[in-house]
């Protein structure tokens, strides 16, 4: 790859054939391969001194963030701002919607704002759907509820191939709370599409009913879950939803599914360790292995930057519109 | 009343009470039925107007076990006269009022308001449903006896099921001493938890949480078993899966007299008319898969299930244009009930008159009405049905104030021309609406 970003290899890109960026379910393998190839040529926009590539100047673009995230909208603010576009965070907490009203009533007020993209986390499933449905511009799912997380299963991708060279063939271990999470099920459907090998590993009460549909193997124990694994990618326990009910205590889940040197030595040598953040430590993860040398935690983040501003410019400056 | 006696001619007269399905004639008096014949009407009165109905069948009135209305209360979603209006235009004759209004009808003066407000506004007959307990909370027994004498034909906590075993050993027991039904909704809160969907790949695959068949399947058993213990004229208001058709027909086999219900929803409809969180199919108990949507169909054919309702639930765009996850359980069902039932006929699994016989004769036997047959005597309710007729559901031209259909755009086949009530046309087709 080229160390200066280049204009001319980002116009050369297969246009994006999509208005919106809801789901990974959504995404045929060559759009997801289109988006990697060009989230690959951001990298360097970032890494560059003037980290500025003003494909989007003159756009606006809306974070409207009904969960609170550092991370991610940080992550979207980033990357709209390095590409010129102005950005403006909606703070949900204060606005009217805690006042009754309707996510469609939110939607078409700021339809009228003439924004270009609208960047929306939300708790439940389904939510930034409906959002789209009622509003001009394009929109992204920054994560609704427990159903999908595009851009997390997207800069995971783009991770674990510049890692290992490919994705076809790898075989993934994804380990956790599957139940509550959208990062898991975005990762199953993106990964599934191109081929990868993907194993859940959880405890039954982690385990949504028909899970075996989208992974290709099931795992209840650790040991023959991260057996010969590529990658190990640990995810968030949600405490408050699973404690008591689901798993007994922290102590027992992290005996028996918490990421330790024991366990990650069932993975080959060069497994790389993977979380979406924010971690748990000592819950999910050992703190030496977080931090460790086989993981690539930092560097999700930094991919996160470079897939969002090519999902960016892949939705507002492609040929689609 | 109708002062001038009404015949009908050239009729297909349909009768599951009994059996009957020929051609005939109906004559009506005083708001009864005087006279059915086979062929053409000899001995009608001089001054009878007489309706020629073109060989279109002519039914009893259907009777709805599950409307719930917004009166009192809440009626912007829907009043008793716009229910009253939406049921004439489905030919239903007589419904069911749920309990779940805003005060809740468990007490006796509030089975007489609503029946005061019924009779000045609806032109369908209203039959009122008594609170199991105070408030539908589950807690206290309301007082059954005081609310029958004020005219409840039955008791139900409505859309709440109650959870306590003991609580409904006693409601069982004390409903038995006033020999009164128990309508019952089976659900086990606890293990419906959250849910908002079925429970399987679908909820999964969307990131919605499930609920387990097994929510409906338990406390149904735990419930017949109650039934045979106390002698209760018991009454499971809704079921919707496969193992609570088999759960019932064990329970026929042994002798048991419970009977069961099933939603027009939950006999058309599956998991997958969700689609893309569309909250419009959100509906308690939720649309299951079609495994289970079949053997309720072949339950409802083979008689274990009993009655068909429309489990009308009337819902404003507030509540309902919502996150799936957020929205309210509900679609409103009166106006589409019998067309949506007639897919049942049309596809060859159910026949006519049994499909009839559930919401008419059926109901009318649960409740000890005398309506729900086309009988010398018999009450003049019926409804005068094109079979055939295709049409296409548009939520437009609802007469129900609330729009939350699930059978928005569907094709179906088969109208409601003339509703009766008691020697009274409530509604005639206009073509063009």
């Amino acid at each position: 790859m080229p160390d200066t970003a280049s204009t001319e290899a980002l116009r050369a890109s297969t246009p994006f054939p999509h208005r919106h960026l809801l789901g990974i379910a959504q995404l045929s393998p060559p759009d997801i391969l289109n988006l990697l190839d060009r989230a690959e040529a951001m990298i360097p926009v970032s890494r560059q001194e003037r980290k500025s590539l003003p494909t989007l100047s003159g756009k606006t673009q809306i974070n409207l963030f009904f969960e609170a995230s550092t991370r991610t909208q940080g992550s979207f603010e980033i990357a709209g701002k390095r590409l010129g576009a102005l950005v403006v965070n909606m703070s949900v907490r204060t606005s009217s919607v805690s006042k009754g009203e309707t996510l469609i009533d939110t939607a078409a007020t700021l339809n009228a704002m003439q924004p270009d993209v609208i960047i929306v986390r939300h708790s439940a499933a389904g939510a930034v759907e409906l959002l789209s449905q009622k509003v001009g511009c394009s929109v992204i799912n920054a994560g609704d509820g427990a159903h999908e997380h595009p851009t997390q299963a997207l800069l995971d991708a783009l991770t674990i191939r510049r890692h290992k060279g490919r994705l076809a063939g790898l075989t993934v271990a994804i380990c956790g709370d599957i139940a509550h999470s959208r990062v898991a099920r975005s990762n199953l459907l993106l990964l599934g599409a191109l081929n990868v090998r993907t194993r859940v590993v959880a405890p039954r009460t982690l385990l949504p009913r028909g899970i075996d549909q989208l992974a290709t193997e099931v795992h209840t124990d650790m040991e023959a879950g991260l057996r010969d694994a590529d990658v190990v990618m640990m995810l968030r326990l949600q405490h408050e939803r699973a404690s008591g009910r689901m798993i007994p205590s922290v102590r027992e889940y992290y005996r028996f599914y918490g990421l330790d040197e024991e366990k990650l030595g069932f993975a080959r040598p060069d497994a790389i360790v993977m979380h979406p953040g924010p971690m748990n430590r000592g819950v999910e993860i050992d703190p030496a292995i977080a931090d460790g040398s086989r993981s690539v935690i930092t560097e999700q983040v930094e991919m996160g930057v470079a897939v969002r501003m090519a999902v960016l410019d892949a939705l507002l400056s492609g040929g689609a519109r | 009343m109708s002062p001038r006696p009404l015949v009908f001619s050239n009729a297909r007269i349909l009768d599951p009470a009994s059996g009957r399905d020929s051609r005939g004639a109906l004559l009506i008096e005083n708001g009864r039925i005087a006279d059915m014949v086979e062929g053409g009407m000899s001995g009608a009165p001089a001054d009878a107007e007489i309706i020629d109905v073109g060989g279109l069948a002519v039914a009893p009135g259907l009777i709805d076990l599950r409307v719930f209305t917004g009166e009192p209360g809440h009626e912007y979603r829907e009043t008793l006269a716009s229910a009253g209006q939406a049921a004439a235009a489905g030919g239903v004759t007589s419904f069911l009022a749920m309990p779940d209004t805003t005060p809740v009808i468990d007490e006796g003066a509030m089975v007489d308001y609503l029946q005061r407000r019924a009779k000045a506004t609806a032109r369908v007959n209203v039959l009122a449903a008594g609170a199991i307990t105070r408030g539908l909370a589950g807690k206290e027994l309301t007082e059954f006896g005081l609310l029958q004498e004020a005219g409840a034909v039955c008791l139900s906590d409505g859309r709440q099921s109650i959870q306590s075993t003991g609580l409904l050993r006693s409601a069982f027991s004390y409903a038995a001493n006033f020999d009164m039904p128990v309508f019952h909704h089976v659900r086990d809160n606890s293990l419906a938890g959250e849910g908002v969907m079925n429970e399987g790949p679908l909820a999964t695959m969307l990131g919605l949480k499930g609920i387990p068949g097994e929510a409906e399947s338990i406390p149904l058993s735990r419930d017949l078993a109650l039934a045979d213990l106390t002698g209760v004229r018991y009454h499971a208001a809704q079921i919707s899966t496969a193992r609570s058709v088999e759960i019932m027909a064990e329970a026929r086999r042994r002798g048991s007299r419970a009977t069961c219900g099933a939603s027009i929803n939950s006999l058309t409809l599956n998991e997958n008319d969700i689609g893309s969180y569309r909250s419009f199919f959100r509906l308690n108990p939720p649309l299951r898969s079609e495994d289970d949507r079949r053997a309720l169909v072949a339950g409802l054919a083979d008689g274990t299930v009993d009655v068909i309702h429309s489990d009308h639930d009337p819902q404003d765009s507030e509540v309902k244009r919502q996150p799936f996850g957020e929205a309210s359980d509900g679609a409103i069902g009166l106006e589409t009930l019998l067309a949506a039932a007639l897919r049942l006929v049309h596809s060859g699994d159910v026949p006519l008159l049994r499909m009839l016989g559930a919401m008419t004769s059926r109901p009318a036997e649960i409740l000890g009405l005398e309506a729900g047959r086309l009988a010398r005597g018999a009450p003049a309710d019926l409804v005068v049905i094109d079979l055939d007729y295709p049409w296409v559901v548009k939520e437009a031209s609802f007469r129900s104030r609330s729009r939350n259909t699930s059978f928005e755009g569907a094709r179906l086949a088969g109208k409601v021309m003339r509703t009766v009530v008691a020697g009274e046309t409530v509604f005639a087709h206009e073509e063009g609406r």
